[in-house]
């Protein structure tokens, strides 16, 4: 489903990112990269979503090259992908409800599948009853899981979770661990980047660590070994 | 679905406009300032070129005929002029007539009209006013009288034609005239640079306000929304601070004008600024929140062009 192909992603101070990297995820994976800072996790990441382009190798998703799409198609394989930030990356000035509505919105879906979707969503992350706050007024953790419903509510084939937790105390840790599964339990492809071995422990997952830019290990139900 | 995306990019733009209250009130009123600028120029010309007219309008040549001179002789000389392509009208003003306006103008300088009942006869001849097409046309009407030698009295004892004015009005017309040219002139350079200040400041502040809306486009832009449904929103609020300056500038102008309509008409002459603003009250809107709405859309759509590219 998703193929780096030989991936090298330097920067302009020749400073790299990736080096040769190659590595696959089948449909329906649940897939933690693992890495100190500078390993190149996010940078793998922002490859597959077509934010950077690779300096060599390529990228597919499916049967398509993500680098060579064009704008239009981009903005519809993205639609494909949710995605979830350690930072949340929330609407500021748009409700809950909005943030989650913007992201159907953009996928062009009707105002009837909105406000059938988007309470079904909240319920889903237990957020009933804080569909008209501000993210503001919101917890890390309830940030956390709006972000997550909004990644989720176009029903995605992969939902991308960029150091999810890092923001978050131990038991929104565990919460939002366990949301993921419960995702990728229904057939969601999920990528996640951590540091936590709390989480990589809990999960028992197929577990890619990386180094350097390099991959070093590949384990199907592996432990955080750095 | 083109209408759906089009009423839901209006209504996140007019919301955004809302909720960011005070970003949406710094943009207003410095594009009021810009639009104010704009106006004043407007004002500014129509009081030049109201007060120029007029005084062009004021320029007349007047024909003095001698005491002694017979109606019947002047109104000859009244027909000919008539018959000149050049003039537009020619008016009689006869001894008469002349002796009334001199009194009625006098009418509280007692030792003047003193001096007039003194005389027994009435010392003011008659005069034509003439009139022509085009101020630069004076010169060949007074070229006409002048080519009849037989008419004036300082060249012929017998003749009607005591003196003709155009001379001296002439060099304080064309002195006026220069004056306010030179004056428009400048005044058009300075609100220039004015306008291109404030035009400036007016982008440089949408940039910023899509400048702090970066982080977001980014976010749009990874939920997969187009470059079209990120930037909408952006130009309806650069509308919306176009129309709401626009109308706010409108609304300062009305005791601007009112103030300065007094003031002006007494110094200049021309028009009455306040009731320029209220007869054309509707056109100059038109005109400011035109400007005000393709400034703030273009303005916007520029400063989002720049983050769009993730």
């Amino acid at each position: 489903m998703i193929y780096f192909d030989k991936v090298t992603k330097k920067y302009h101070d020749n400073s790299v990112a990736l080096e040769d990297v190659t590595v696959s995820v089948s449909h329906g994976e649940f897939v933690s990269f693992v890495g100190h800072s500078g390993a190149g996790k996010t940078t793998l990441l922002k490859l597959l979503l077509a934010e950077e382009r690779p300096t060599e190798g390529s990228v597919f998703f499916e049967s398509a090259n993500v680098h060579s799409l064009a704008m239009g198609d981009v903005s519809r394989l993205r639609r494909r992908m949710g995605m979830i930030f350690q930072d949340f990356r929330l609407l500021p000035d748009r409700t809950v409800y909005e943030n989650i509505a913007f992201a159907m919105e953009a996928a062009g879906r009707s105002d009837e599948e909105i406000a059938f979707d988007v309470p079904h969503v909240l319920a889903l992350v237990d957020l009933t009853g804080k569909e008209w706050n501000f993210p503001h007024e919101l917890s890390g953790g309830e940030k956390q899981r709006v972000a997550i419903a909004r990644a989720i509510v176009n029903q995605p084939d992969v939902l991308i979770a960029d150091e999810p937790t890092g923001n978050l105390d131990p038991v929104n840790t565990y919460e939002i661990v366990q949301i993921l599964k419960k995702i990728n339990d229904i057939g969601t492809t999920v990528l996640l980047t951590t540091h936590n071995k709390g989480v990589i422990d809990a999960l028992e997952r197929r577990v890619v660590t990386m180094d350097r830019g390099r991959i070093v290990r590949d384990d199907d139900e592996g432990k955080y070994v750095l | 679905m083109f209408w759906v995306t089009a009423r839901r990019i209006l209504h996140t733009g007019v919301i955004s406009f809302w909720r960011n209250s005070f970003v949406s009130l710094a943009s207003v009123l410095v594009m009021t300032v810009t639009l104010f600028v704009i106006g004043m120029v407007i004002f500014v010309s129509v009081i030049l070129n109201t007060t120029l007219e007029d005084i062009k309008n004021k320029v007349d040549v007047n024909v003095y005929f001698t005491i002694a001179s017979p109606e019947v002789d002047i109104l000859r000389v009244k027909g000919s002029l008539e018959e000149l392509p050049e003039v537009a009208s020619v008016e009689y003003i006869s001894k008469e007539e002349a002796l009334e306006t001199f009194r009625e103008r006098h009418k509280d300088d007692y030792l003047t009209l003193q001096a007039l009942e003194e005389l027994s006869y009435n010392p003011l001849g008659g005069r034509l006013n003439v009139l022509a097409k085009d101020p630069s046309q004076y010169e060949s009407v007074v070229s006409f009288l002048e080519g009849k030698p037989e008419l004036l009295s300082a060249a012929n004892p017998n003749g009607i034609i005591e003196k003709v004015n155009y001379r001296q009005n002439k060099e304080v017309i064309d002195r006026l005239s220069r004056l306010i040219a030179g004056a428009e002139r400048l005044g058009f350079a300075f609100a220039g640079v004015l306008i291109l200040i404030s035009l400036m400041i007016t982008l440089n502040t949408i940039r910023l306000v899509i400048y702090m809306s970066r982080e977001e486009i980014a976010v749009q832009r990874l939920v997969g929304a187009s470059n079209f449904y990120i930037r909408g929103p952006f130009i309806v609020s650069g509308v919306l601070y176009g129309a709401v300056a626009a109308f706010l500038t409108m609304a300062i102008f009305y005791p601007v004008t009112l103030w300065f309509g007094g003031t002006t008409t007494a110094f200049f002459g021309g028009v009455n600024l306040f009731e320029y603003y209220v007869s054309n009250f509707f056109q100059i809107l038109f005109v400011l929140a035109g400007l005000g709405v393709v400034l703030g859309a273009l303005a916007s759509f520029f400063a989002a062009r720049k983050y769009l590219k993730v």
